[in-house]
C-alpha cells in the first residue's frame, strides 16, 4: 500500500512537469493549429539557461529560474518571428516539419555549447524527508508548488485580462476573432511567450528532479503530446488533468510492467483516448 | 589519400546513398503522394534491419534464430514485417488528421526502440546482432564493396520502377486527391481510410527493405544505429530537398544530402584551419553538422518548399476529339 502511495507522489511530480509542457503545446495547437515538435527541446534549452545562472553566475536558484524563463521566452518568440511567421501561410503540416528541424537545431546548439554529458544544478545528495514511511525530496515541494503557482497565474491571465480573453477567442474561432478586431499577431506573440515560459519551467523542474541532458526534453515530448490530446487540444485545463493522469499512470505502471516501457504507457493512453473520444476529456478540437 | 582509398570511400558513399534513396522513396509514397507525416521512419527501418538479421544469420544463443536463410528471403521478410507493423499502426491512427499520425509515429518509433533494446531473447538487447552475412561472401576487398553496391543500385532501380508505376496508377490518383481534398474523395464514394492504410503500409515496406540492405551492408546492428537523426530526420530532409512527390527528386535528394552530410566534417575542419570556425566548435563538429542540416531544411522550407525537382503529376489522358 505504501508503495502505491509513493508511486502516486512520483506521479504527481512527473505530472506537474508534463503539465507545464502540455499547456504550451495545447495553446499553440489551439491558436496556430500545428503540433509543435520543438517543444521538448525548448524545455531542454530552458533547463540549460538556468544552469548558466546557477553554475556560471552563482545566482540563487530562484533568480536563475527567472533569468532562464525570460531567455527561453525570448528565444521562443524569436523563432516565431524569424521562421514560423514566414511559414504561416503554408499548410500547417509544413510548420510541423519545420518545428522538427527547429527541435534538432536547438538540441545541437545545447550540445555545442554545453557538451553531450549529464549536468546537475547542485552537487551533493539531497536528504529526503521521511514521513510515515514515505520519501519526499525537498525539491518536489518546489516543483509541484512552482507548477501550481504558474498554472494559477495562467488561469488569472486567461480569465481576467483582455489579452487572455482574446487568446481564448482566437483558439475557439480564429476568423471570428480577427473580424471582431483582435490583433491576432499580438495574440500569437503572447502565445509563444507563455509557451516559452512554461516550457523553461518544465525543463528546469525536470533538471532539478533528475539531471540535465541534451535529450531530456525530446524524451518528454511524447508524454507532453499525450497529455495535451488526452485533455483536449486547445484546452489548457484539460492539459493539466491529462498530464496528471499520464504522470501517475506512467509511475503506477511500474507495478505491472518493466520500467523501461514507461513511455509506452503515455502512448497507449493517448491512442485509447483517440479511439474512444478524439476530442479528449475536456472536449477540445479534433484535428 | 591514394586512389584506392578514395575509390573505396566512393563505393561506400554511394551504397549508403542508395540505401537512403530506398528510404526516401518509401517516405515519398506516404508524404509525397498522400500527405501523411511519419516521424517514425527509424522504427520501420529498424524492424526491417532486425528481421533481415534474424532471418539470415547463423543460429545463435544470443537472439531469436538466426535461421541462416538466403539474402532474398531476408529482404522479403523485412518488407513483410515492416508492413505488418505499419498495418497495425495505420488502422489505429489513420482515421485522424495527419498531426495525430505524426505524434503516434514518434510513439511507435520510441516503443520499437525500447522493445529492441529490452527484449534480449529476440534481439540480444544493446549488444546487438553481429556477423550478419553479406550475400557476396565469396568476394573480397573492393570487389565485395562494388558487388554490394550493384545489388543496392538494382534494388533502388526496382523500387523506383515500382513506386513510379504506382504514381501513374489510378490508385495514386486517389491518394493525391486525398492529399488535396479528403471530403471530396469521401463524397466520390472512396474509402479514404483504406487508401491511406494501403499507402502507409506500402511506404513502410520499402523502409523495411532499406533496413535489410543496411543490416547486410554494415554486418552489425544495435538499437543505437536507428536514432531519429539518422533514421528519420535525414530521409525527411532528403525528400523535401529533392522534391516531395517526385521520385527522381527523392533519389537526387538522397545523394545530395548524404553528400552534404558526409562532407561537412571536412568542411568544418577546413574552415577551422583558416580560422573561421572557432576550435571549440570544431571539436563538436558532429553537433554543428546537425545544426547545419536543420538550418538547410528551414531554408528550403522558406525559400523553395517544392524542392529541387518539383512534383509533376501525370497529365490527364487526352480524350479523343469526337468524344466531346
Amino acid at each position: 500500500m505504501i508503495d502505491i502511495v509513493q508511486l502516486l507522489i512520483y506521479g504527481i511530480v512527473l505530472g506537474s512537469i508534463i503539465a507545464l509542457g502540455a499547456i504550451g503545446v495545447s495553446l499553440i495547437f489551439g491558436i496556430l493549429r500545428f503540433a509543435h515538435f520543438a517543444h521538448g527541446d525548448l524545455m531542454t534549452l530552458g533547463a540549460y539557461f538556468a544552469l548558466v545562472g546557477v553554475a556560471g553566475m552563482n545566482l540563487p536558484m530562484f533568480f536563475a529560474f527567472l533569468l532562464a524563463i525570460a531567455a527561453t521566452a525570448a528565444v521562443s518568440i524569436g523563432i516565431d518571428r524569424v521562421l514560423y511567421r514566414r511559414l504561416r501561410r503554408s499548410h500547417p503540416i509544413i510548420l510541423l516539419i519545420s518545428s522538427v528541424g527547429v527541435a534538432l537545431m536547438l538540441r545541437s546548439l545545447v550540445q555545442m555549447i554545453w557538451g553531450p554529458d549529464n549536468k546537475i544544478y547542485q552537487a551533493g545528495v539531497q536528504m529526503p524527508w521521511i514521513v510515515g514511511g514515505l520519501r519526499f525530496k525537498p525539491d518536489w515541494v518546489m516543483i509541484v508548488g512552482g507548477a501550481a503557482a504558474l498554472m494559477i497565474l495562467l488561469h488569472l491571465f486567461l480569465q481576467r485580462t483582455r489579452l487572455g480573453k482574446a487568446m481564448r477567442a482566437m483558439s475557439d474561432n480564429a476568423d471570428l476573432a480577427r473580424v471582431s478586431g483582435i490583433d491576432t499577431e499580438k495574440v500569437v506573440i503572447w502565445t509563444w511567450l507563455i509557451a516559452g515560459v512554461l516550457a523553461a519551467a518544465a525543463g528546469i523542474f525536470l533538471g532539478m528532479d533528475t539531471r540535465l541532458h541534451p535529450i531530456m526534453g525530446w524524451k518528454l515530448l511524447l508524454p507532453v503530446f499525450a497529455a495535451a490530446i488526452f485533455g483536449g487540444i486547445g484546452k489548457p485545463y484539460g492539459a493539466i488533468v491529462g498530464a496528471l493522469i499520464i504522470g501517475i499512470a506512467q509511475e503506477m505502471s511500474t507495478l505491472v510492467i518493466s520500467p523501461a516501457y514507461k513511455p509506452a504507457v503515455a502512448f497507449a493512453l493517448m491512442v485509447l483516448m483517440l479511439i474512444w473520444r478524439p476530442t479528449g476529456l475536456f472536449r477540445g478540437k479534433v484535428l | 589519400m591514394e586512389f584506392a582509398g578514395v575509390f573505396s570511400y566512393l563505393v561506400f558513399f554511394l551504397t549508403m546513398a542508395g540505401i537512403y534513396a530506398v528510404l526516401a522513396l518509401g517516405l515519398n509514397v506516404q508524404w509525397g503522394y498522400t500527405g501523411q507525416i511519419n516521424i517514425g521512419v527509424a522504427g520501420f527501418f529498424a524492424v526491417g534491419a532486425y528481421t533481415a538479421a534474424i532471418m539470415t544469420t547463423a543460429p545463435s544463443e544470443d537472439h531469436l534464430g538466426g535461421f541462416g536463410l538466403p539474402f532474398v528471403v531476408g529482404l522479403v521478410a523485412a518488407m513483410i514485417a515492416s508492413g505488418i507493423v505499419a498495418l497495425a499502426v495505420g488502422l489505429i491512427t489513420l482515421k485522424l488528421r495527419s498531426d495525430y499520425l505524426a505524434i503516434a509515429t514518434i510513439g511507435i518509433a520510441e516503443i520499437l526502440r525500447l522493445f529492441l533494446k529490452n527484449e534480449q531473447w529476440l534481439t540480444n538487447g544493446v549488444r546487438g546482432i553481429p556477423s550478419i552475412p553479406n550475400p557476396l561472401e565469396g568476394l573480397t576487398g573492393i570487389g565485395l564493396g562494388l558487388g554490394y553496391l550493384a545489388i543496392v543500385i538494382v534494388l533502388v532501380v526496382l523500387t523506383y520502377w515500382a513506386v513510379e508505376r504506382l504514381y501513374r496508377s489510378p490508385w495514386a490518383r486517389v491518394l493525391r486527391a486525398i492529399r488535396a481534398n479528403e471530403d471530396a474523395v469521401t463524397a466520390a464514394g472512396k474509402s479514404v481510410l483504406r487508401f491511406r492504410v494501403e499507402a502507409f503500409v506500402t511506404g513502410s515496406m520499402f523502409m523495411g527493405l532499406a533496413g535489410a540492405l543496411y543490416a547486410h551492408n554494415s554486418g552489425f546492428i544495435s538499437p543505437e544505429a536507428f536514432t531519429p537523426m539518422f533514421g528519420t530526420f535525414l530521409p525527411w530532409v532528403m525528400l523535401i530537398a529533392g522534391g516531395s512527390g517526385n521520385n527522381r527528386g527523392a533519389i537526387l535528394g538522397a545523394v545530395v544530402i548524404w553528400g552534404v552530410w558526409t562532407m561537412t566534417p571536412t568542411l568544418i575542419d577546413l574552415l577551422n584551419n583558416i580560422g573561421i570556425v572557432p576550435a571549440f566548435l570544431a571539436e563538436r563538429a558532429s553537433f554543428l553538422r546537425i545544426f547545419l542540416i536543420g538550418l538547410l531544411l528551414e531554408i528550403i522550407l522558406v525559400t523553395r518548399p517544392q524542392g529541387i525537382l518539383p512534383e509533376r503529376p501525370p497529365r490527364p489522358i487526352d480524350l479523343p476529339a469526337d468524344s466531346g
